[in-house]
Order: structure tokens, then C-alpha cells, then sequence
């Protein structure tokens, strides 16, 4: 019997470790936090907290459609490449940090990545 | 093009990012409002027909949910809806009476009340105060249930406020007002006797913090209380007799007053907030609450979450104080 990858991560109770650390990562990077400026923080940490379930391959409502129409007003800002880029490197550091095994951080970045195109509108 | 809203026998229409409360309003319809935010659900409706949007049964109970209740402030309207205000039962209003009032600089009032029948509530809560029917703000609970049989508010004067100067100038001892029941998830719960806790508050924001104080000492709490209490000018802080015998009858309370516009023996010149964040720059593994003006409430949220304290450790009081 093989885990799922949300098992193996540790499921909800890893999301919720990760969400704290990880949303630090993105408000301290000047790469990006310019996007958050003005955000309500608990909306936002609840939206962090369905985009970490999804990336550690748990259940999920997201679809392409909402990526686009949730990012849209982003990428009219100037959202691109690079400052996916940073939310990529975040997700990383923040797996790292919470000592999961570097094989589950790759499969957990690949379906953050597998989102590129749709949150980028493209 | 919007979507129809059929409410008091009559057809209004509702702009395509309008809300069902701003369209009612603009239509010279008089429904009770406070925040328009979403939280102190006092327009609370029920819809009759259509349903209402997701966002606008965020926060409620899943019974008001399960019967199409509510908040117009938060509904733009997907479909045509027939809507009707909740009524009382759904409210839970309460009746008070006006025990004292008592200034406590020259724009608070102290304002205590008796509410008729049980009220059960925790310090730090607020409850919305009606006027009449479509007049109400929401105040937060500066008094202690265990420690007080009263309910007592803080009301900062707002000159040309639809309900404050009515407060301070028209409101008699023995007059009875309603109230909601008690809102809102900005108090003390005892998960750990321990935590380091900071409060800052700004104005009259320190009300529920007073109680919420008060309410973890009362409760055993025994790691350090921080608390930085800011308004501009000596004329305007309060309570700051009561807060220093507080601070001298507890090891673990600790009480700064902070004047920002002036500078005066026994009180740090500075913004409470600023002061705070200089003072406890690593805050991991604290509690903090936060109260009083919003952008000092947004900004401190941002930089004592960045401080360490983890978000479901910061408390806020999400409504605005006007």
C-alpha cells in the first residue's frame, strides 16, 4: 500500500505548520509582497492554506478558470515568470524548513508548477 | 446590467457590483447597518427567494445559513431576490437599562448597563447598540462577566456621529436600550497560563482590552501582559490611575501609556504600536491583541505576525470604531 503524497507530507495538520511559515516567506520577499499590499491577512491565509493543500497533493477545489480569474488583476500588475519563480523558491524553503524529505518537496513543487500557465494567464 | 430586489413591497434595482444594503440605502430604504464589512451583523436578512451569495453567509450559523440568512452589506446579488430584515428571535435582542454614566475624559463617556435576563458574553466582545430601528454602532464590552454584574462600553464622542453625541447628550440613568447579543472572537481563552501576551490598543480600543485584561488575570493567567495604550495627548488617554494600580497589584502586568503629539513624565512619547514593536521585536510564541484605529490595527497585524506570533495567535477587533 503507497501513501498518497498528502499522507506521506502529514496532511491538514502539515498545512497548517506550513501556512504560517510559509506565508511569513512571501510577505518578507520584496520580490513579491508589493502584491499583497492591503490584503486582509486572515482572507489571505485562508487562500494560502488551499493553495498548500493542493501543492501537497490534497483535496482541492481549484481549476484552472479560478487560477486565471483569481491571479488576473495580479498579472495586469505585472505578475510574471520571475514572481512565480519566488513563490516557488518560498514553497521550497518553506518544505525544507518543516524537514520534509527532498523527494516530496519535488513532487509537491511539481503540481505548484503544473499551475504556471493558468496563473500567469496564458 | 444588475439584478432585482424586491423588499418592503417594492422592486429596487441593484448595480452589477453594487450590494443588496448600498441599494436598499440609495433607495431611501432604512435598514440597520453598522460595519458594512461582513461583521457585526446587524443587517442581518433573510432572503425569501434567491439565494444568497456565499460570501454573504461567510461567519454565520450553519442553522441561519440552512434558512437563507444574510449580511446585505456582503451580497452581491447573483440572482433577483426577495429579502426581509431578521426578525427579533433571530437578532437575539436584549433589553438594558442605563445604570451610570460617567465621563471619563472630556470625549469617552463610561456607560454602564443592566441587562434585563440572562447575557452571556466574554470580555473583549462587543454588542451592537441600538438607538432605533435603524440607528446602531457596535461597541466593545470593557467589563468582566466573572467580575462585574454590569455591562459597561467606552463611546468616544464622534462630533456629527448618528449616535455617539446622542450617548453623551440625550441618553439618561434609567433608560432602557437594546442590544444585540455579544459578537465577535477577539477575547482570552486559557490554552496556555504561560503565553507572553501583548495588547495595544489605540483610543478608545482599549475598552475590550481593559476587560480582556482584566478577564485573563481573572482567569490564572501568569506569563507576562504587556499592554501600550495610545492616543495623541495627555487631554485624551484614560483609565491610566486604574491601569498602573493594576499594573502594582500584578508582577506580570506590565502598562506603558504612550502620548504620540506630547511629551510628559510617566508616559512614552511615541505611537503605542511603534513603541511596542521596538520594545518585544521577537515575538514568537506570543498571543497579541489588537485594538482601536484600523490602519494602527492592519499595519501591527502585518508586523507582529512577521515578529514570529503566529497568525491564529493575533486577535483583532475587525470592525471599525466609529
Amino acid at each position: 500500500m503507497s501513501q498518497s503524497l498528502y499522507e506521506q507530507i502529514g496532511g491538514e495538520a502539515a498545512v497548517n505548520a506550513a501556512v504560517d511559515i510559509f506565508y511569513r516567506k512571501v510577505l518578507s520577499d520584496e520580490r513579491i509582497n508589493g502584491f499583497f499590499e492591503g490584503v486582509d491577512m486572515d482572507k489571505q491565509a485562508a487562500k494560502q492554506k488551499a493553495f498548500l493543500t493542493m501543492a501537497f497533493g490534497g483535496p482541492h477545489n481549484y481549476t484552472g478558470k479560478d487560477m486565471r480569474e483569481g491571479h488576473a488583476h495580479l498579472v495586469a500588475r505585472g505578475l510574471d515568470d520571475s514572481h512565480f519563480d519566488a513563490v516557488m523558491e518560498n514553497l521550497a524553503a518553506t518544505l525544507k524548513e518543516l524537514k520534509v524529505p527532498d523527494q516530496l518537496i519535488a513532487e509537491a513543487a511539481a503540481i505548484a508548477e503544473s499551475t504556471r500557465n493558468d496563473v500567469l494567464g496564458r | 446590467m444588475g439584478y432585482t430586489i424586491h423588499y418592503n413591497g417594492k422592486d429596487y434595482d441593484c448595480g452589477d457590483t453594487e450590494t443588496v444594503l448600498d441599494a436598499l440605502l440609495r433607495h431611501g430604504e432604512s435598514v440597520p447597518y453598522s460595519c458594512k464589512a461582513g461583521v457585526c451583523h446587524s443587517c442581518l436578512m433573510q432572503a425569501l427567494k434567491g439565494q444568497p451569495t456565499e460570501a454573504s453567509q461567510a461567519g454565520l450559523k450553519e442553522t441561519l445559513k440552512q434558512r437563507n440568512f444574510f449580511l446585505p452589506c456582503s451580497c452581491v446579488p447573483q440572482v433577483d431576490m426577495t429579502v426581509a430584515l431578521a426578525g427579533e428571535a433571530e437578532l437575539h435582542h436584549v433589553s438594558a437599562e442605563v445604570i451610570d454614566k460617567t465621563p471619563l475624559n472630556a470625549h469617552i463617556m463610561r456607560v454602564r448597563l443592566r441587562p434585563e435576563g440572562e447575557f452571556s458574553y466574554h470580555a473583549g466582545q462587543f454588542v451592537n447598540f441600538f438607538r432605533d430601528e435603524s440607528v446602531v454602532r457596535s461597541y466593545s464590552l470593557a467589563s468582566v462577566p466573572a467580575l462585574e454584574d454590569f455591562l459597561e462600553l467606552h463611546v468616544q464622542r464622534l462630533p456629527g456621529g448618528q449616535l455617539s453625541p446622542w450617548i453623551h447628550d440625550q441618553l439618561a440613568v434609567g433608560d432602557k436600550v437594546m442590544l444585540s447579543e455579544a459578537l465577535g472572537d477577539c477575547f482570552y481563552t486559557r490554552r496556555d497560563p504561560a503565553q507572553p501576551l501583548l495588547f495595544i490598543g489605540t483610543g478608545s480600543g482599549l475598552a475590550p482590552l481593559y476587560g480582556i485584561v482584566r478577564d485573563a488575570l481573572q482567569q490564572g493567567h501568569r506569563g507576562p501582559i504587556y499592554l501600550y495604550h495610545g492616543t495623541r495627548s495627555r487631554e485624551e488617554i484614560y483609565l491610566v490611575d486604574e491601569l498602573r494600580e493594576l499594573a502594582a497589584a500584578h508582577d506580570n502586568v506590565h502598562y506603558q501609556p504612550c502620548l504620540s503629539r506630547e511629551e510628559a513624565a510617566g508616559f512614552a512619547h511615541g505611537r503605542a504600536n511603534e513603541i511596542a514593536l521596538e520594545r518585544h521585536p521577537d515575538l514568537k510564541g506570543w498571543r497579541a491583541y489588537l485594538c482601536g484605529n484600523p490602519n494602527m490595527v492592519e499595519a501591527s497585524k502585518k508586523k507582529i505576525f512577521l515578529a514570529g506570533a503566529a497568525l491564529g495567535d493575533i486577535f483583532a477587533d475587525a470592525f471599525v470604531h466609529s
